[in-house]
């Protein structure tokens, strides 16, 4: 559930095929710049509200979705 | 109350155009990092002229602009983060230098938002009956503070000034203002001044004072956030207020920060990127200046007619924001 949204939430602002994404893709591959990604956890942040105090360390899809349930396992 | 509008503008520029590749002989960076994170390709540095001049030159263009007389402005405020010096005011330089004899005259400090503050506070004084015609200059010389060593801050700003002026009128042409602050984020955008320095403060508590404290610092991440949080809130605000649709409005003219956050926020808001002015690529972002250029050159460019509703929308230091609804 939890990657389906973010797959979403990248798909829709990079403008790409979700075929492409998955879990153990990392941001560089998918040629995002640090603004790319800055605005994709923005809206990481709005969907699921949580705050990320660390973007750099979110550097793969996976990253993504086990900071998030690790937020909504609280 | 008395209806108020826009009758003329102005804006005015240094001769002397930086681009990022003259940038990249100064500070480690690159055309392509610069346009591609922001957008902006060349900026306008100035080579001596201060915030007034740039303000006199802006000032008497809106005025020919309008075809009223210097006299005639009962009204004089220059919105500026880098004011020439703390006394006299910089309005107060301008009208020395245009003879504005009639006009009171004061600076105002809201960073980058300071141009649409300035539009709000001259259209409550003319529909109050306080004033009849209003000058209102946004302004800077970001040049002088910034850290040029920085690569970080000294890419993003440029010097430059628009003018407008605004006076009573039969015809509603500022329909709808809107601001707010939140004082409790200042610390992510700051250009400190002058610390406490006397002969009564302890040795211990001195603050260092060397020419790099007065420059401007950033948090770009928590702007960007709060840049398209607040806009959007404000074209929200503004549009409830005035019983508008977004679809009624032909140009919305943000400030000119970064063409990643306009972009971000019409993406947002499921707006046509079209809508959105943009010249930060000619210029950077010049603070309290960038939507007073960028409404003068959509003015002069015939892009509007009679009856076109546009809104100005702003965000910056402090932090502020806020916005206009203009029927033009």
């Amino acid at each position: 559930m939890v990657f389906e949204k973010i797959k979403n939430i990248i798909v829709e602002q990079l403008g790409l095929d979700g075929e492409e994404i998955m879990l153990s893709t990392s941001f560089e591959d998918l040629g995002v710049d640090s603004l790319d990604l800055f605005q994709i956890i923005i809206e990481i942040e709005e969907e699921f509200d949580v705050q990320v105090e660390d973007a750099e360390k979110i550097k793969t899809v996976q990253d993504a979705v086990d900071f998030v349930e690790g937020k909504m396992g609280k | 109350m008395n209806k108020v509008q826009i009758i003329g503008t102005g804006s005015y520029v240094p001769e002397k155009i930086v681009s990022n590749k003259e940038l990249t002989k100064i500070v480690d960076t690159s055309d392509e990092w610069i346009s591609s994170r922001t957008g902006i390709k060349e900026r306008r540095i100035s080579e001596g002229e201060n915030t007034s001049d740039l303000s006199t030159n802006a000032a008497l263009r809106a005025i020919e602009s309008s075809k009223i007389n210097p006299e005639d402005i009962d009204l004089l405020i220059v919105a500026t983060l880098t004011p020439d010096a703390f006394i006299p005011s910089t309005a107060c330089i301008v009208q020395n230098n245009i003879n504005a004899v009639n006009a009171t005259c004061f600076d105002i400090s809201a960073a980058c938002t300071g141009f649409i503050y300035a539009i709000d506070i001259a259209t409550q004084f003319i529909k109050t009956g306080r004033s009849k015609v209003a000058l209102v200059i946004g302004a800077e010389i970001l040049s002088k503070v910034l850290n040029w060593e920085d690569r970080s801050t000294c890419v993003l700003f440029g010097d430059g000034a628009g003018a407008a002026v605004l006076k009573s009128s039969n015809e509603d042409g500022i329909i709808a203002c809107y601001s707010g602050s939140d004082g409790s984020k200042g610390r992510h955008l700051t250009c400190d001044a002058i610390p406490v320095r006397n002969p009564y403060v302890k040795k211990e508590n001195m603050v260092a004072y060397d020419v790099n404290s007065s420059t401007v610092k950033m948090d770009g991440r928590e702007i960007f956030k709060f840049a398209v949080n607040v806009m959007i809130q404000s074209i929200d605000e503004l549009l409830k207020s005035a019983k508008l649709k977004i679809e009624d409005i032909k140009y919305i003219i943000p400030h000119q920060a970064n063409a990643r956050i306009i972009e971000f926020t019409a993406k947002k808001m499921g707006v046509d990127g079209d809508k959105f002015y943009m010249n930060l690529d000619k210029y950077g972002n010049t603070s309290a200046a960038t939507v007073a250029i960028a409404l003068d050159e959509v003015s002069r460019a015939g892009l509007l007619e009679k009856g076109d509703k546009i809104i100005l929308v702003g965000f910056g230091g402090g932090l502020t924001y806020g916005g206009i609804i203009i029927q033009w």
